[in-house]
């Protein structure tokens, strides 16, 4: 099991340094950017800048300096728009808007999408089946950035039910969309997947052992049916971890939260590039950790990759 | 009072191209501490009459007649009056010990759910039993292999393992599927071994199924020969060895691998079985059959009991003495 | 991405166990199956529509893309309506501009980019995974392991930093959804090339010593086909999506050019002042072109799979 581990975070340490070399080497490249003098930064901002990297070093020692700063204390540097502010405050700002509800989509995406596919397996070829199935399609075709203006259409200007952005604090009405919207899709992905390998797993020869053995349903369902059913899901975790994090973007946007995604898409825009570096750098080291976690559920439920 | 009496048993299936008869009209009937075997090819109705019977059809599969067992009607019972049989009164061992056992479960939570369930006990004292039971099919180190995943056992000590595990409740019958089919030649001869020791120390009545009539001689009481979907043959199985008196059990016995003589080549029965889903209206053997007759293109006799033979049934327009 | 890959190495596996593909008579049933499925056909004739209107949709209309009609600016929710009699068969957009010639232009942007990306995949994808499987050894290990590590990098938030440094541009869109679009393509290939070469007809042409580039060219590709043509039509509507999704936040196309993704975005921005077909008629293009896509797919899949005949 240690192994195992070790080998996982193996490749994740080379994942991250590729994604640091990756940002750094754009940045440098960028016109326009603190390294090129055409547009030369206002004064303070070049101050900091030149602080923290030293820029008539070579660019080895500034990528260098960075990462020393990033692995010791967490320092992602200054932001080059506003002279007073560091990327590490601008995250620290939208990080817990966008995590309360991206928990939140990820949770509701992972309980419906399993409970959606695994009654439609059960109950193969009857209405709920077909919903199941329907709804699974039919999100394949919206992904977030069309159910937000939709949502906002229905509950916000036909219904008046619930404000169409903002945040005030995390209150529920204000959860409810951004939720919907980004968990959406994948939900249905999560309950097409769960569909399809538990009535795998339900015709299995073990199964079959199990009801031969006289175990009620429920049982053998919980039992026996779950645990290999929930693999390629698991599996799915991954990719789906990713996906609503890059979805949380738009639903920044959409819904101005006042999350990361915000801030990273005016960073873009007004070429912040120490922001969005900061921005990348923190997601990749999320979904590299997640992913470690995700391998080691699967090997903890998969006795056959365990050592 | 039989142990089992099947009447008329009929399982059909529901397919998108059409309904098949998988078993026809299959009557049998067994005693307590008996063995008994069905012999057939595969896609011969074997597995899926006694599938029905304890309640595995497929969905889409469903069967007709009666089957009763201590005296009551078992056939299509539904949810715990059913769980209560399975496992208890009757279980089932099943052809393929790679995967028959849940490979995401310790052998010993598999094994305990059956006596937790059944019998109420507590999940100690099921595993402590599960143990003595794992010693009784000879797995060695039984105390520390049962905390082992399916994986980490050989193919015939996963056969043991199930046959175990059909055995804790003790049950009245017990149905190996096939058990010695997906495993080495000598790994099949002890598991062989192993039912006959359990039929001689349990008591428990055995259905044995197989295509191999090598296994069935010496080991069981009765054999009852299905081809197509129907009973050909049943006869005690020392009588159909001495006698076989269908055309289809001659090729089936002249088929087997003998050692005691010197055969060049294997004899096989030319052709192939029929179309499940396009039976012939007669006899299903006609087609490879050397004795047809014309008759047999309609009409499948009944099973009946030849004169002189006590207990010895034929389903066949050939008269016996034309048989060589 | 919404690609189910999952689906397509099932397809990969059952080909695979295929002795041999039997060349026309694999294709010829394939076709025969692919015309049965309904679902399918009528998504092949949609999507053909599709592609029709986006690539000849502006010769039937007097307005272009970028021309505002003066007429209506300032009101466009009340006579920016869609109408005949004005020529904006799909309204106008709040500028004033013609959607219809709008939609048109932001199809043709919409199928390129899913096409060219895909097509990317495709070339890079097999041609690695191709190479990846057949050396094999540490070669495969290396290789493998670098496409791992990329597909762990959270590819949206790289891209739209190469679109930031590098200027958004259609081109560069297509650089950078080509950078990623293969990784998928290339593992399914490489599992695939991995059965294929052990078959014997791989092994005859290496003991008549043809060499290494050649097999795979030769013996190897054309037997990837079947895989390859299934994921590339999935890939497709995920390659749309992706560009759909950079133009959402207004990172993808620049104007006057617009996609799919950028006319959702203004429909969607707008729809508070009452304009609401500014949402619905490239909102109905997408998902009905993405249905098409995936049931394209799912058919060619279904046609192409040898397990159930």
């Amino acid at each position: 099991m240690l192994n195992y581990v070790i080998k996982r975070i193996a490749i994740a340490i080379p994942t991250l340094l590729i994604l640091i070399v990756i940002s750094f080497v754009l940045m440098h490249a960028a016109p326009g950017g603190p390294f090129n003098s055409e547009k030369p930064l206002p004064p303070q901002v070049l101050a900091n800048i030149e602080a923290k990297y030293g820029l008539d070093q070579p660019l080895w020692k500034q990528m260098v300096n960075y990462v020393v700063g990033l692995v010791t204390e967490f320092d992602m540097g200054p932001s080059f728009k506003y002279k007073d502010r560091s990327v590490n405050e601008i995250i620290a700002q939208g990080f817990p808007i966008t995590i309360t509800y991206g928990v939140l989509s990820f949770i509701v995406a992972v309980t419906v999408g399993v409970s959606l596919g695994a009654i439609a397996a059960i109950r193969q070829n009857t209405w709920i089946d077909y919903l199941a199935v329907g709804i699974s399609i039919g999100a394949q075709v919206l992904p977030n950035f069309v159910m937000a203006p939709l949502l906002v259409l229905t509950f916000t200007l036909w219904l008046g039910w619930l404000p169409g952005g903002g945040w005030n604090g995390g209150q529920w009405q204000y959860l409810i969309m951004p939720v919907i919207a980004l968990s959406t899709s994948y939900m249905a992905s999560i309950a097409r997947i769960t569909r399809s390998s538990m009535l795998e797993v339900l015709n299995t020869n073990y199964i079959r052992t199990a009801t031969a053995k006289g175990l009620p349903a429920k049982t053998i369902f919980f039992r026996h049916a779950l645990k290999p059913a929930m693999l390629p899901v698991i599996s799915y975790l991954g990719p789906a971890f990713v996906g609503m994090i890059t979805g949380s973007v738009v639903i920044d946007m959409y819904f101005s939260t006042g999350g990361m995604g915000q801030f990273f898409v005016n960073s873009a825009l007004t070429r912040d590039y120490s922001v969005m570096m900061g921005i990348t750098i923190l997601i990749g080291l999320l979904t590299i950790m997640f992913n470690l976690v995700v391998d080691l559920l699967y090997a903890w439920i998969d006795p056959k990759i365990r050592y | 009072m039989s142990l089992l009496e099947v009447r008329d048993l009929n399982v059909k299936f529901n397919t998108p191209d059409g309904e098949v008869h998988a078993v026809k009209n299959m009557n049998f009937s067994m005693e307590e501490g008996e063995t008994l075997a069905i012999v057939g090819e595969s896609g011969s109705g074997k597995s899926q009459a006694v599938f029905a019977m304890i309640g595995l059809l497929a969905r889409n599969g469903y069967a007709s007649g009666s089957v009763m067992f201590e005296g009551t009607e078992i056939l299509n019972l539904h949810g715990p009056a059913l769980n209560k049989i399975r496992a208890a009164k009757i279980s089932m061992i099943f052809q393929d010990p790679m995967t028959s056992l849940n490979p995401y479960m310790r052998v010993s939570d598999q094994m305990a759910e059956v006596l937790v369930h059944h019998k109420g006990m507590s999940k100690s004292a099921a595993i402590a039993e599960s143990v003595k039971m794992l010693d009784a099919v000879k797995i060695p180190e039984a105390k520390s292999r049962i905390t082992m995943y399916p994986h980490e056992f050989s193919g015939g000590m996963r056969q043991r393992v199930m046959i175990a595990m059909s055995l804790l409740c003790q049950p009245k019958l017990l149905i190996a599927d096939e058990p010695t089919t997906a495993l080495d030649v000598t790994v099949q001869a002890q598991i062989m071994q192993l039912l006959d020791d359990i039929q001689k120390d349990f008591g428990t009545a055995i259905i044995l199924i197989t295509h191999d009539l090598g296994v069935v001689a010496g080991s069981t009481h009765d054999t009852l020969v299905m081809y197509g979907g129907q009973v050909m043959e049943d006869a005690p199985t020392d009588e159909l060895f001495a006698h076989p008196t269908h055309p289809y059990t001659r090729g089936l016995l002249s088929a087997v691998p003998r050692l005691d003589q010197d055969n060049e080549t294997l004899n096989t029965i030319p052709g192939s079985p029929p179309n499940m889903m396009n039976m012939p209206k007669g006899c299903p053997f006609y087609g490879r059959c050397e004795y047809r007759l014309d008759v047999c293109v309609d009409t499948l006799p009944p099973l009946t009991e030849i004169p002189g033979h006590a207990g010895h049934f034929r389903a066949c327009n050939v008269p016996v003495e034309d048989i060589k | 991405m919404l690609v189910d890959s999952q689906k397509v190495g099932d397809l990969a596996e059952n080909l695979a166990k295929m002795d041999e593909v039997k060349g026309r008579s694999l294709w010829g049933d394939a076709l025969r199956r692919f015309k049965q499925n309904k679902a399918a056909m009528v998504s092949l004739i949609i999507l053909t529509l599709v592609i029709l209107f986006s690539l000849t949709g502006q010769f039937l209309t007097p307005w272009s893309n970028e021309e505002i009609d003066w007429n209506i600016m300032g009101n466009v929710a009340e006579m920016g309506k869609p109408s005949f009699e004005t020529g904006h068969y799909f309204g106008a957009d709040d500028l004033g501009r013609d959607l219809y010639a709008r939609v048109v232009q932001g199809s043709r942007i919409s199928l390129m980019v899913g096409v060219v990306g895909a097509l990317i995949a495709v070339i890079v994808g097999t041609l690695y995974g191709a190479v990846a499987g057949y050396v094999g050894g540490r070669t495969d290990q290396i290789m493998m392991r670098i496409v791992d590590i990329l597909m762990s990098i959270p590819y949206m938030f790289v891209l739209i930093l190469l679109l930031v440094v590098f200027g958004r541009s259609v081109v560069m869109l297509f650089v950078g959804i080509g950078l990623i679009s293969w990784l998928d393509m290339s593992r399914i290939v490489r599992g695939q090339t991995l059965t294929i070469k052990n078959k014997e007809f791989v092994e005859a042409a290496q003991a008549m010593g043809v060499p290494g580039f050649k097999i795979i060219m030769k013996h190897i590709v054309p037997n990837l086909l079947g895989v390859v043509a299934v994921y590339a039509t999935l890939l497709v509507p995920g390659m749309i999506l992706t560009e759909s999704f950079i133009s959402f936040l207004g990172l993808g196309v620049q104007e006057p050019s617009t996609s799919w993704g950028a006319l959702i975005s203004e429909g969607a921005g707008t729809i508070q002042y009452g304009t609401p077909w500014q949402l619905w008629f490239p909102l109905a293009f997408f998902v009905v072109s993405l249905f098409c896509f995936f049931f394209i797919g799912d058919g060619l899949r279904d046609a192409l799979d040898p397990k159930d005949r």
